[in-house]
């Protein structure tokens, strides 16, 4: 249980928003960008921004997950953490949860906050921006589970990791979004409980998949 | 403290399509030391991370008591951390480096500065510093003098013979002479696999 503290507040101390090392902060102005420049671009229509603002809201969530996805675990690997943390018998696994963990708190509960000014920038109604916030809830965990699933895998890669990370994202993202974003136009809970149980899916399978990635890594 | 032993048997190792070496065959157990050679690119740095078991051998096994430490390239430590804090975090998995040994490693004045300002031999003190922490009694360094100036090659060697006369274990590779009394030496092009006829 030590262990695990150790390794959770040391995650923390980088990737919280405002931590030194590195543009912790670049996910929320991310996201806060998006809600902002939306309406410039498509117009002050009230209308076509209430239907489509929620939406949005979604794709810039699941982009701001994973603009820190090269930093997430390659520069520990690199440094040869992992091996220390191996040859402690700490499970890659368990890094892997502890990170998936400090993840999410350093971006999840922050977008959910952020969506607050952004739903007033889009012109949100509150029951929408009620969805939305639950969505977001029950969404951004599998947000961070497909972020660390795709820094796992590619965290071998010296060159081209960007750009499988991009196309990785996609087929995995598409269930969350599909569900998530769905529930404004069912305006249901039955969106949000699927999202929710996808998000579980993809938190239980993290960590093994993360482990398993960087044993392979670690061989090459 | 159980005796800390470390065998290899029938070692054989393979990267990419090269046979580095095969046939190796070791038995060490506490209060014994062996010095790995061999020029650059003989598996050196492969042999000990088999026997660390972050690599898997080509052919042959690896088996071990006691706790184990390694010191490689790598230091793991964090680079934008006060070294003192960076091996803090080391500190909280493995029990606290102490001060004597800091001193020791000439490292007591630099726990206030980031790791990544640390000179090429300093960093690789701050290294030796989370290995003495961790109190391990399989010690597996590799080229732990790359860097050093003669005095402090010279307090690596003393770390070792006091480890080795504590009861450790350790192996070391290096392309470098290294002076520590009752050291089995391993020359690795011996067990180079015969260049195809």
């Amino acid at each position: 249980m030590k262990a695990l503290r150790t390794l959770l507040l040391r995650d923390l101390a980088q990737f919280l928003p405002g931590a030194r090392k590195g543009n912790t902060l670049l996910p929320l102005l991310f996201f806060l960008a998006v809600a902002m420049l939306y309406p410039f671009a498509v117009g002050p229509n009230p209308n076509l921004l209430g239907a489509t603002g929620g939406g949005v809201i979604w794709v810039a969530a699941l982009l701001a997950a994973i603009l820190p996805l090269d930093r997430l675990l390659a520069p520990d690997l690199e440094a040869g953490f992992f091996d220390q943390w191996a040859l402690r018998g700490i499970a890659e696994e368990m890094v892997v949860a502890v990170r998936l963990l400090a993840h999410w708190l350093s971006f999840g509960p922050f977008l959910m906050l952020a969506a607050l000014p952004a739903s007033a920038l889009l012109g949100i109604d509150n029951q929408t921006l009620q969805t939305v916030e639950l969505g977001l809830l029950a969404g951004t965990p599998g947000l961070a589970a497909i972020g660390i699933i795709i820094a796992a895998v590619t965290v071998g890669l010296k060159s081209g990791g960007a750009a499988l990370s991009g196309l990785l994202v996609i087929p995995l993202a598409v269930p969350l979004l599909i569900f998530g974003a769905g529930s404004l136009s069912t305006g249901g809970e039955g969106g949000i409980a699927l999202t929710g149980a996808i998000s579980l899916v993809l938190v239980a399978i993290a960590p093994f998949a993360g482990g398993a990635a960087i044993r392979a890594a670690r061989e090459g | 403290m159980e005796a800390p032993r470390l065998v290899a048997r029938d070692l054989a190792c393979r990267r990419g399509y090269r046979l580095l070496f095969r046939a190796l065959s070791l038995d060490l157990a506490g209060g014994q030391a062996c010095h790995v050679t061999g020029s650059n690119g003989t598996g050196k740095s492969s042999l000990i991370r088999i026997l660390a078991r972050l690599l898997r051998p080509y052919a042959g096994e690896v088996e071990r008591a006691g706790s184990i430490a390694l010191l490689d390239q790598t230091m793991a430590l964090d680079e934008h951390l006060p070294l003192g804090r960076a091996l803090a975090f080391w500190g909280g998995l493995d029990g606290r480096v102490e001060g004597r040994d800091l001193a020791r490693l000439g490292l007591a004045d630099l726990l206030d500065v980031p790791v990544r300002y640390l000179s090429t031999g300093q960093r690789k003190r701050a290294a030796l510093a989370r290995l003495l922490g961790q109190e391990a009694r399989i010690w597996l360094l590799d080229e732990p003098l790359n860097g050093l100036d003669r005095d402090a090659i010279a307090m690596v060697e003393r770390l070792v013979a006091d480890h080795v006369a504590d009861g450790g274990l350790a192996l070391v590779a290096s392309h470098q002479p290294i002076n520590v009394p009752v050291m089995a030496a391993l020359h690795l092009p011996d067990y180079a696999p015969e260049p195809a006829a």
